[in-house]
């Protein structure tokens, strides 16, 4: 019996699922293996979940000890007398009768209570009598507020664009100085090769000053091109793709050069569409990076219109103390489009491996 | 129409020479075949003229020009690689219109030129089909027809069979042979195997370790192997070829080998105590009688092919020796025959390989 066999017969999903090594019984490698790979989802999908979860509790709800999964708040009211809306809580009376309360404060094992209803009467009772009122309440404030008050819709385009062309500018050059290391046979070659993986070792702060005066000189400070530029030509790009070109066969070119094509069509017309895996893979790093870009804009980036997302974040943080539940939701925002790439770009990652068209 | 000439075309890779001074000439319109042994210099000498690798002494002449810098693209020849090497992102029209792009030619006479290969290659139904999608044979139909919709000056084919099987590799020969007396253009085909080469080239080239063993026609090869390596390489089954010490008799030689000796008549060019090596076809060996027999030998095997019969045996002193009898004959293993050598078609090669005699007078 196969694996395939087992898993097509009855439920498919639940087949697959519960799939074992051959012989249908339980090993104690498939227990090992169940058990590491939920592990492994929990800790990398968990967190995830959390914060989009967590992004739609209120303020309250967010606060909440110990923590709720799902976005439960504790109800608050506007009681008369009183500046902040009060927490509500159900508290058992001493006669057995339960009550719904508002609490002022709490001192000690004991709590002041105040009746919303009747705001002149405070009562004082002991903590473990009373429950919080809690109601499930989606709090898509969270991402409304920001998005229209606090410009972020503004931060969001910058981001877009300096990722968008950031990303088809560094596709393009690194694709050219790959074709150039891999297509061609010159003296030098590897040596101009370890020299771009060299400078992987130097790290950004080193650079960042030389840099900044450079983008300075040229006048680009405050514009997205300071943040789009500099990072255009990266050495993981050119090795990346390099490699990947190293294995298209060479008797392609040939043909492509006997068919009289110039140099620029057989990159353009026969290496980068041969080298589309490759290059779906790069897509995918130059967004993550660019779109996850910190400390570079922070340094370029010093008026609010040209702030990207990250940015944007940061200054959040700053205003008016840290408000958790902003940042939370806007976090998901900016994981948004990192998501969206992967999934559309993973395909090709895969499919263009397999499909190389020699014999 | 095209003419190529090579005047002492050397190639080195580094310090190593692979190609040694090189003289060739390729008239207009012939169908020329490289052939020899893997490692010899082919690929290397068609890519020279291809332009795809750059000579290190000599010169390439295409039509009167030396074309020593022209690039591979200049050049206007085709080439039909043995990878066959078509795009495989791009679906077969794609595949032939794309030199033609190249060329910066209008859609309608791209388009006309393309269906008109097709036609002539039937491989019509696939031309939206991506490479991956055919078989061997069909790509290797795309692959010529790439070449053919380009008008090349000539065109040039690297092995171009030798993926395929043997039924379709001799379909396929006779296609090539039908499209070079349909087109008529100057082709140059490298191959490692001796019947393509005999059955399509107009003139041979025999390739041995980077040098011209011997160029001329299928049968003047044949008949006239310049040196043993020609002789062994042109011919299936192989010429029996065996070392002798030469003896002076009265009137001529007596070649011995062992405990065989063959009695020939005077050769220009052999000289008494020297060794030599003498040749002599499958076919010109002949059955007879014991009384005039040159070789008297045991049959170790015997292959029946209904039309004719091949008979490989063993004798004192002599390599095996084939023997190629037309019809079917009541031999069997182990049965002792005598044989006699046909001294008109007899090859004879001094110590240093080269021929002295075409066949001996008799
Ligand atoms: N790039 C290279 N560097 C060094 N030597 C090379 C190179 N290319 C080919 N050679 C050598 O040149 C010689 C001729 O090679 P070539 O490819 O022309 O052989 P071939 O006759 O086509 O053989 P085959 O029938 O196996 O294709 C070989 O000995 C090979 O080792
Ligand atoms: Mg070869």
């Amino acid at each position: 019996m196969t694996m395939a066999s087992t898993s097509s017969s009855g439920r498919p999903v639940l087949g697959f699922l519960t799939r074992r090594r051959e012989g249908g019984q339980w090993h104690w490698t498939d227990v090992f293996t169940y058990v590491y790979l939920v592990l492994g989802v929990l800790l990398m999908f968990g967190p995830v979940v959390w914060l989009v979860l967590s992004s739609f509790k209120t303020p309250a709800g967010l606060l909440e000890f110990p923590p709720t999964l799902l976005p439960l708040g504790q109800i608050e009211v506007q009681v008369e007398g009183y500046d902040d809306p009060l927490p509500l809580f159900a508290v058992t009376m001493e006669d057995g009768t339960v009550k719904e309360l508002a609490q002022i404060r709490r001192i000690g094992i004991m709590a002041q209570m105040v009746d919303p209803e009747n705001p002149g009467e405070r009562v004082s009772v002991p903590i473990n009598t009373r429950e919080p009122i809690r109601e499930m309440r989606v709090a898509t404030e969270n991402y409304i507020d920001p998005l229209e008050t606090f410009n972020f819709l503004r931060y969001l385009q910058n981001s877009v664009i300096v990722t968008v062309v950031a990303t088809v500018i560094t596709l393009l050059i690194n694709s050219m100085a790959a074709y150039g290391l891999a297509i061609y046979d010159f003296k030098g070659r590897n040596a101009i090769m370890l020299f771009v993986i060299g400078t992987l070792m130097i790290p950004v702060t080193i650079v960042l000053v030389p840099t900044y005066l450079v983008v300075t000189q040229l006048g680009m400070v405050n514009t997205l091109w300071a943040v789009i530029l500099p990072g255009a030509a990266t050495p993981t790009g050119v090795f990346l793709l390099r490699q990947y070109m190293l294995t298209i066969p060479k008797d392609l070119i040939e043909a492509a050069r006997m068919d009289k094509a110039s140099e620029w069509t057989i990159y353009w017309r026969i290496v980068l569409p041969l080298s589309l895996p490759a290059i779906a893979v790069l897509a995918i790093f130059s967004v993550m990076w660019r779109w996850n870009d910190f400390l570079w804009p922070l340094v370029v980036l010093t008026r609010n219109e040209v702030y990207t997302l990250q940015i944007g974040l940061n200054a959040f943080q700053g205003e008016l103390d840290v408000q958790w539940h902003y940042v939370l939701a806007m976090t998901v925002v900016t994981l948004i489009p990192v998501v969206l790439v992967f999934a559309f770009l993973q395909r090709f990652i895969t499919t263009g491996i397999a499909s190389s068209g020699m014999k | 129409m095209t003419e190529i000439k090579l005047n002492k075309v050397v190639k080195a890779y580094g310090e190593v020479e692979v190609i040694h001074g090189i003289d060739l000439e390729i008239h207009s319109g012939e169908f020329v075949v490289f052939v020899g042994p893997s490692g010899c210099g082919k690929s290397t000498l068609l890519r020279i003229i291809a332009g795809l690798e750059k000579v290190s002494g000599g010169e390439v002449v295409i039509d009167g020009e030396v074309v020593n810098t022209v690039p591979a693209s200049e050049r206007g020849l085709a080439m039909v690689f043995q990878s066959y090497a078509l795009y495989p992102h791009m679906s077969v029209y794609k595949n032939m219109a794309f030199g033609l792009e190249n060329a910066k030619m209008p859609r309608e006479e791209i388009d006309k030129r393309v269906t008109e290969a097709a036609r002539l290659l039937q491989i019509e139904p696939y031309l939206q089909r991506r490479p991956k999608a055919l078989s061997g044979g069909q790509r290797q139909r795309v692959a010529i027809g790439r070449a053919i919709v380009r008008d090349p000056k000539a065109f040039l084919f690297d092995e171009p069979l030798s993926n395929l099987d043997a039924e379709l590799r001799v379909a396929m020969r006779k296609e090539l042979a039908g499209l070079h007396a349909k087109l008529g253009g100057t082709m140059i085909y490298v191959t490692h195997d001796q019947v393509e080469a005999m059955t399509l080239a107009d003139t041979i080239v025999v390739l041995s370790g980077g040098n011209v063993a011997q160029a001329g026609k299928p049968l003047d090869l044949y008949n006239k192997p310049r040196n043993t390596f020609v002789a062994g390489f042109i011919g299936s089954p192989r010429m029996n070829l065996v070392e002798a010490r030469v003896a002076a008799n009265g009137t001529g030689f007596d070649l011995v080998s062992g405990a065989q000796t063959i009695r020939v008549p005077e050769v220009p060019g052999l000289e008494a105590q020297s060794s030599a090596t003498y040749g002599v076809r499958p076919e010109h060996i002949a059955i007879t009688g014991e009384d005039d027999a040159d070789v008297t030998a045991t049959v170790e095997l015997s292959e029946q092919l209904g039309g004719e019969t091949y008979l490989y045996c063993s004798a004192d002193g002599l390599p095996q020796l084939t023997v190629h009898q037309l019809g079917q004959l009541p031999v069997e293993r182990g049965q002792v025959i005598h044989l006699k050598f046909d001294r008109s078609k007899m090859h004879v090669f001094g110590a240093d390989g080269n021929v002295l005699a075409n066949g001996l007078p008799t």
